[in-house]
C-alpha cells in the first residue's frame, strides 16, 4: 500500500470540488463509513444524463438511449479496471454491498450450501455481511461459525486452522471492520479458505474506497462494495465474481433486461452481467459511480491512503489526550483505516455526538450495524469519527475541541 | 437554542422517580434498537390512579431527562389521562426540538410506559401508520 510514486493530495483544491465545504466554518465531516460526500464531477455527469440523454438503456433504437447504454456500461469497465476485474462482465451493478451480499447468498448460496456446511464469519460483521448468512442458515440447515477478535481488535488468526476443516464451504469476511478500522489479512485468510475447497466473499465496502484492491492478487471469489462510501451517489453498489460462478449461478430477481427469451412456463436467462440486473437499473447512478472511480483515481488512492493516515495518527494523539477516553481498535495505526471508535467516560455516545453537531462536527453515534461486535466488546455503543480524502487536521481539532466542550458541559458536577 | 440546556442536564443529573418498585401492578421494558438505550417503568395502580412510578435504565441524556419528566407528569393521573399523552406533549416537556433519531430517545419512556400500561406497542406519534 506503500506506493512510492504519487503526489501528495491538494486537500484544498479537492475542497472546492464539495460545495458542503463552502459555509464559514466549514462542516467538519467525519461519518465517511456511513457515507462520503459528493464531488461536482460526479453530480454534473448525473446532470448531463438527465439534461441531455436521459432514456432507458438496452433498448431503444435512438441516439439518447445508445448514449445512456454507451455511458451505463463505461462506467463498469470503470469499475472493472478500479478492481482489476479479468473480464468487465464480472462487474454486476446491484444497489449496494448488502444487495450484493444477498445475490451471493441467495443464488450461489442456495445452489451450494446444504445442511450441516459450514459458514464462517468473524465477530466484526456488518449486519449486511451476517443476518444474510444467517437466513441462508436457516433455509438450509447450515451452521455459522466465527472467528474471534482479539483484545486489540485484530483477528484471532491462531483460531483460523481449527475453525476451517473439510466442512466449511463459505468464508465471508470484512475486508476492513467499519467499526473499528482493523484491516483483516484477507488475503492470508483466502489462502487458507482455498486450502480447504472454501470459497470466500470479501465485504470490501470500506476497503475499495480508500485502497487500491485486486481482485485477481486476492484471488477472492467474491467481493462486494458500494457506491455511496467512494465518493459516488446513493443506490448503487458492485457485485465482483468469478466468471465460473457467476456463469453457474441461477439468476438472483427475475424480470425485464435478463432473460434471452421468454416461454409460457419456462425461459432462458441472458449472458452476464445482464443475468443479474433485472428490470432498468440505477443509470444515473452507475453513471455517477464511474465518475467518482474517475475522480478519486485521478486523486490517487496511495495518496488518499497517506493522507488518512496522517489524520488517524494526529487524531489518535489529540484524543489520548483528554482525560476519561477509550479507544477500541488496534493502536498502531498500519494496522487500521481512517476510522476511531472511542468513549467518553460518564457520557453517553448520543450525547457525544449531540455536542459535537452544535459544534459543527458530524460523527456518528450507536452500534455501527454491528451489534455482535458491540457485545464483544461489552459496550453498548460507540462514537466513532471517520475520514476520506477531503479531511483536514482542521476537522480533527474541532473534534478535539468539541469533545472538550461535551466533557464539560456533560460532567460539570460530576466532577 | 442548545440542545443541552440546564433544564434536561438537571433531570438527567438528578432524575426524579429512579429505581424501581418491590411489587409493582405494572412493570414493562424496552430497549431502543437504534442506540441500545434501555428503559423499565414501574407502577402503582389504585383505583385507576397511579399511586407509585420508578423508572430505571441507562440512556442519553434526552432519553433518560424525558423518561424523569414523564414520571413527574404522570404521578397522581388516572390510567385514561395517562392514555392520552402524545409524542406532542413529550416534545412540549423536553422544550427542545429533536430530529427523527433523537426523537425516539425522547419517545422511549412513553412507549414503554404504552406498551406495559395498555399494550400499546407503536411507536407514540406512528399509531396509525
Ligand atoms: C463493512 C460494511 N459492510 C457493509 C455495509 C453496508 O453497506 P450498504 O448499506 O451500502 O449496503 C457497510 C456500510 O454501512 C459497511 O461498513
Amino acid at each position: 500500500m506503500h506506493a512510492a510514486h504519487f503526489r501528495p493530495l491538494d486537500v484544498e483544491s479537492i475542497r472546492k470540488d464539495f460545495p458542503i465545504f463552502a459555509t464559514e466554518p466549514p462542516l467538519a465531516f467525519l461519518d465517511n463509513a456511513a457515507s462520503t460526500q459528493t464531488p461536482r464531477p460526479v453530480v454534473d455527469a448525473m446532470d448531463a444524463y438527465y439534461d441531455t440523454y436521459r432514456s432507458n438503456i438496452h433498448r431503444g433504437i435512438y441516439r439518447i438511449s445508445e448514449e445512456a447504454t454507451e455511458q451505463y456500461e463505461r462506467a463498469r469497465e470503470k469499475v472493472a479496471q478500479l478492481i482489476n476485474a479479468p473480464r468487465t462482465r464480472q462487474v454486476i451493478f446491484t444497489r449496494n454491498t448488502t444487495e450484493s451480499i444477498n445475490l451471493i447468498a441467495y443464488s450461489w448460496g442456495t445452489a451450494n450450501i446444504q445442511e450441516g456446511d459450514e459458514i464462517v464469519l468473524t465477530v466484526m460483521e456488518h449486519h449486511s455481511n451476517l443476518v444474510p448468512w444467517q437466513l441462508l442458515a436457516q433455509r438450509t440447515g447450515a451452521v455459522l461459525r466465527f472467528l474471534e477478535i482479539t483484545d486489540e481488535g485484530l483477528l484471532d488468526f491462531t483460531q483460523l486452522r481449527e475453525v476451517l476443516t473439510e466442512k466449511t464451504k463459505l468464508v465471508a469476511m470484512g475486508h476492513v471492520s467499519n467499526v473499528l478500522g482493523t484491516i483483516n489479512p484477507i488475503q492470508s485468510v483466502i489462502e487458507a479458505a482455498h486450502a480447504v475447497g472454501a470459497k470466500v466473499v470479501v465485504d470490501a465496502a470500506q476497503s475499495v474506497p480508500h485502497f487500491h484492491v485486486d481482485v485477481q492478487q486476492l484471488d477472492c471469489d467474491f467481493l462486494a462494495f458500494s457506491g455511496h462510501k467512494m465518493c459516488g451517489p446513493t443506490g448503487i453498489g458492485v457485485l465482483y465474481g468469478k466468471l465460473e460462478f457467476l456463469e453457474e449461478m441461477p439468476p438472483f430477481l427475475g424480470g425485464g433486461s435478463m432473460i434471452r427469451s421468454v416461454e409460457r412456463d419456462v425461459s432462458s436467462y441472458a449472458e452476464l452481467p445482464a443475468k443479474f440486473e433485472a428490470g432498468t437499473p440505477s443509470i444515473a447512478e452507475a453513471i455517477g459511480l464511474g465518475h467518482a472511480v474517475d475522480y478519486i483515481t485521478q486523486a490517487n488512492l496511495a495518496a488518499i491512503h497517506v493522507h488518512e493516515q496522517e489524520l488517524l495518527k494526529y487524531a489518535h494523539q489529540r484524543l489520548k489526550e483528554i482525560e476519561g477516553i477509550t479507544l477500541y481498535g488496534p493502536s498502531a495505526p498500519h494496522q487500521k483505516m481512517g476510522v476511531i471508535s472511542f468513549n467518553m467516560e460518564g457520557i453517553h455516545p448520543h450525547d457525544v455526538a449531540g455536542v459535537l453537531d452544535t459544534h459543527g462536527v458530524a460523527i456518528r453515534a450507536g452500534h455501527h450495524c454491528a451489534q455482535p461486535l458491540m457485545k464483544r466488546l461489552d459496550v453498548i455503543a460507540t462514537v466513532r469519527a471517520s475520514f476520506y480524502l477531503y479531511n483536514t487536521i482542521e476537522d480533527v481539532d474541532r473534534l478535539y475541541d468539541g469533545l472538550c466542550r461535551a466533557q464539560k458541559l456533560m460532567t460539570r458536577r460530576k466532577q | 437554542m442548545n440542545i443541552y440546556q440546564e433544564d434536561l442536564l438537571d433531570h438527567y443529573e438528578n432524575p426524579s422517580n429512579y429505581g424501581t418498585l418491590p411489587n409493582p401492578d405494572i412493570s414493562h421494558e424496552e430497549d431502543n434498537p437504534l442506540c441500545g438505550d434501555q428503559i423499565r417503568i414501574d407502577l402503582m395502580v389504585e383505583d385507576d390512579k397511579i399511586k407509585e412510578v420508578r423508572f430505571s435504565g441507562h440512556g442519553c441524556t434526552i432519553s433518560l431527562a424525558a423518561a424523569s419528566m414523564l414520571t413527574e407528569k404522570i404521578k397522581g393521573k388516572s390510567l385514561e389521562e395517562v392514555k392520552q399523552l402524545s409524542k406532542d406533549d413529550i416534545l412540549d416537556m423536553v422544550g427542545i426540538p429533536l430530529g427523527p433519531v433523537r426523537l425516539k430517545c425522547a419517545l422511549l419512556a412513553l412507549k414503554v410506559l404504552k406498551a406495559g400500561a395498555y399494550g400499546i406497542h407503536a411507536w407514540p406519534g406512528e399509531e396509525n401508520e
